[in-house]
């Protein structure tokens, strides 16, 4: 293992980057993905990487190269922020279709109107159904596994995912972490190979037209219609679940580090009071959660790590002893309420105990979380709560407004 | 290596006739080329054959005779259209049924 | 500062616009981490930087591993880069009682007492020309006042912080900075009045 560093989490997504030898690097800078592809270029002409840097002109070309390089059969990487992930949206939806193994890390940013470079989730939220895997980082050194792993979850699956971690409260933050050996990452990243790699040998045409139904192509072999192949990914993906957790093991095995790949709980397992969080602010609840408890107030936290595809049953078996879960989120489904907190409430749905269940959005654009404000909200919640009826817990409460 | 519990459908298709079914009843008019004036055919050299590259379907062959796989040739007449030669000229399919009325 | 060794303790950093604010805060964080605290996280402000504006840097340094990243808002710790910025920013909003103002100014540390808290001054400004410099580079001198005043990291292992950050770049005269901003560094205490030069 390599010694500790400290640097920013951009730096950190591009030392996992190299590490897991991408082959084609196309992107667009936006604030505040820029420095990640800042290092990336300078690792290239260096040549300290091997690998071609692709300077498109947008972040539709960007991943419209990385389909194209994942087609080719080498493997890419390309990161956004934002609207820049919106701008790709067309391509994103096409990549899944595709079944294109992928990696690509979203510095989360708040969206465009009004103009924003501050962190929230909105930008992945918004991309949810795009038929991504969608993963989240707590800290740096979460970005460098989960982007290593990530590499060999699209090979596996052939789906692609995203690696979310928090704009500035990551990206921009320095803090200790540590990069794996070269060797150790070889022996866990095997050699890229896609399926439908082009072929002069063997041409094919690849997402041409395909009919409503099933038919047989020319070799007489029965091939899928778009709903047959849709419904293939969709399996696939919830599939990716176990697979993720398989990674994460085989991963712990050569590096050490890992064994939470799809929740983190922290002092939750007599927790009657739960609160649920992704990113950086899962992290920050911590210590709000051990001041509570020095309080008296059984609280604990749950980080979720993938969102998509979502560990529903995973997530629902975790919070079947908890009296309150109160999902925080820095996104939402608007006109109806958190898309986190919208999940996590269906995925109780099937279950006999179903907690009383509480939604918090907070820091929109960058609007300051002060951990003071968790905690206050936390115990309101737990003492006064309980008094709420359903309806009216089930409203969204938005935190730190000041208008 | 290939993880045996994923299918990873996906739509590839490979050139050849028939990758739509079989679409030689769907045709109103017949290529038939004159080989007086195919070029490949009139200088027994492999030159032009732009029907065969732009075959949708992939129904003519290269040969310097070229020939049309009618089970499959949908009529669409693109082969004639781009031929610098006019040496194809699509025909009415009727023409060449038996027992047609024309007959 | 025997006290505050035990807990996470807090350090924001004020400069301009690209003075060196967050090298400084990168270059302490490294030599804190290297000198045994296991949690070292350095935070920028959050957003668009322009040169000259005033900016501050979060520097928090604990020995286990800190999973709070919001900005600071009680310092133990102030460090101003540039004196002027005092009559531009209230540096000692949220400082707690008791706590340092590190400053870089030409003016004796007489002239800037703050009731209640704890100076010290060093003219990092001259000292880094005398050092081999370029003139208003800062940043590495302000590291040795910090240094002497905290006593919470040996000034060697800042110095090799340094020459590490700055390698290429006038690492020796970087260093040296810090060292002559260490030694050259006055401090008073204005919770009681009494000098702690000695």
């Amino acid at each position: 293992m390599s010694d500790a560093i400290i640097e920013s989490g951009n730096v950190a997504a591009a030392m996992a980057v190299q590490l897991a030898r991408a082959e084609v690097i196309a992107a667009y800078p936006i604030t505040p993905q820029t420095p990640v592809t800042e290092k990336l270029s300078e690792l290239i002409t260096s040549g300290e990487m091997d690998a071609e840097y692709v300077a498109v002109e947008s972040e539709h070309s960007a991943m419209a190269v990385c389909i194209g390089a994942a087609s080719a059969g080498v493997r890419p990487f390309t990161a956004t922020s934002s609207n820049g992930l919106l701008y790709m949206s067309e391509q994103l939806h096409w990549a899944a279709g595709a079944r294109l193994p992928i990696v690509m890390c979203v510095v989360n940013r708040g969206i465009g109107a009004p103009w924003s470079v501050w962190n929230d989730h909105q930008d992945a939220i918004s991309q949810r159904d795009a038929g991504w895997i969608q993963i989240f980082a707590k800290d740096h050194q979460e970005i460098v596994d989960s982007t290593l792993k990530a590499f060999r979850l699209a090979e596996l699956t052939h789906i692609p995912v995203m690696v979310n971690y928090d704009g500035y409260y990551l990206s921009h933050t320095y803090m200790p972490f540590e990069t794996p050996e070269p060797e150790q990452v070889d022996a866990f990243l095997p050699t890229f190979e896609y399926k439908h790699a082009l072929n002069p040998e063997r041409p094919e045409s690849l997402n041409t037209v395909t009919l409503p139904d099933a038919r047989r192509d020319v070799k007489s072999i029965q091939r899928g219609g778009y709903m047959d192949l849709r419904h293939n990914l969709h399996e696939e993906m919830r599939l990716a679940i176990k697979v993720w957790q398989e990674i994460d093991q085989e991963f712990q095995k050569v590096c050490g580090r890992g064994g939470a790949p799809i929740i983190d709980p922290y002092r939750c397992d007599d927790a009657d009071f739960v609160v649920v969080a992704m990113g950086s602010l899962a992290n920050q609840f911590r210590d709000v959660v051990d001041r509570l408890r020095d309080d008296g107030l059984k609280v604990g936290v749950l980080a979720l790590q993938i969102y998509r595809p979502f560990p529903n049953s995973i997530i629902a078996e975790a919070l079947q002893s908890a009296k309150h879960v109160m999902v925080y989120e820095k996104g939402l489904s608007y006109g109806y309420q958190g898309a986190l907190y919208g999940d996590i409430k269906s995925a109780l749905y099937p279950y006999p105990s179903r907690p009383c269940l509480h939604n918090f959005i907070v820091g929109l654009g960058g609007r300051g979380i002060p951990t003071e404000s968790l905690f206050q909200t936390v115990k309101t919640a737990c003492v006064q709560d309980e008094q709420m009826s359903p309806a009216q817990a089930d409203e969204p409460r938005w935190i730190g407004l000041q208008l | 290596m290939p993880d045996p519990r994923f299918k990873i459908l996906t739509s590839a298709s490979t050139s050849g006739p028939g990758d739509a079914g079989r679409t030689g009843s769907w045709r109103v008019e017949r290529p038939v080329i004159d080989m007086d004036r195919c070029i490949p055919a009139k200088t027994g050299k492999h030159a032009c054959h732009l029907c065969w590259l732009y075959c949708p379907d992939n129904v003519v062959s290269k040969d310097l005779e070229p020939t049309i796989d009618l089970e499959y040739c949908k009529g669409c007449g693109i082969c004639a259209q781009e031929c610098p030669a006019q040496a194809i000229e699509m025909i009415p399919d009727a023409d060449f049924i038996k027992g047609a009325d024309r007959e | 500062m025997q006290s505050i060794k035990d807990q996470m303790i807090q350090i924001r950093w004020h400069g301009r616009g690209g003075q060196g604010a967050i090298t400084a805060a990168k270059v302490v964080a490294e030599a804190a981490f290297r000198s045994g605290y296991g949690g070292a996280v350095m935070a920028p402000t959050f957003g668009t930087e322009r040169r000259g504006a005033p900016v501050t840097t979060s520097l928090k340094i604990a020995h286990n591993k800190i999973y709070d990243l919001s900005p600071i808002t009680t310092p133990d710790i102030v460090v101003v880069l540039d004196y002027m910025i005092l009559y531009e920013v209230d540096v000692t909003a949220g400082l707690k009682p008791g706590g340092w103002i590190i400053l870089n100014s030409p003016l004796t540390v007489e002239k800037h007492l703050f009731p209640g808290y704890r100076t010290a001054v060093a003219n990092a400004t001259r000292l880094g020309v005398e050092a081999g410099l370029n003139k208003g580079i800062v940043n590495t001198g302000i590291i040795g006042a910090f240094g002497r005043a905290s006593g919470l990291i040996d000034i060697d292992i800042l110095t090799e912080a340094i020459a590490a950050e700055f390698a290429g770049r006038k690492p020796e005269e970087n260093a040296l900075a810090a060292r002559l901003v260490y030694d050259a560094t006055l401090m008073r205490d204005s919770t009681t009045g009494e000098s702690t030069d000695a």
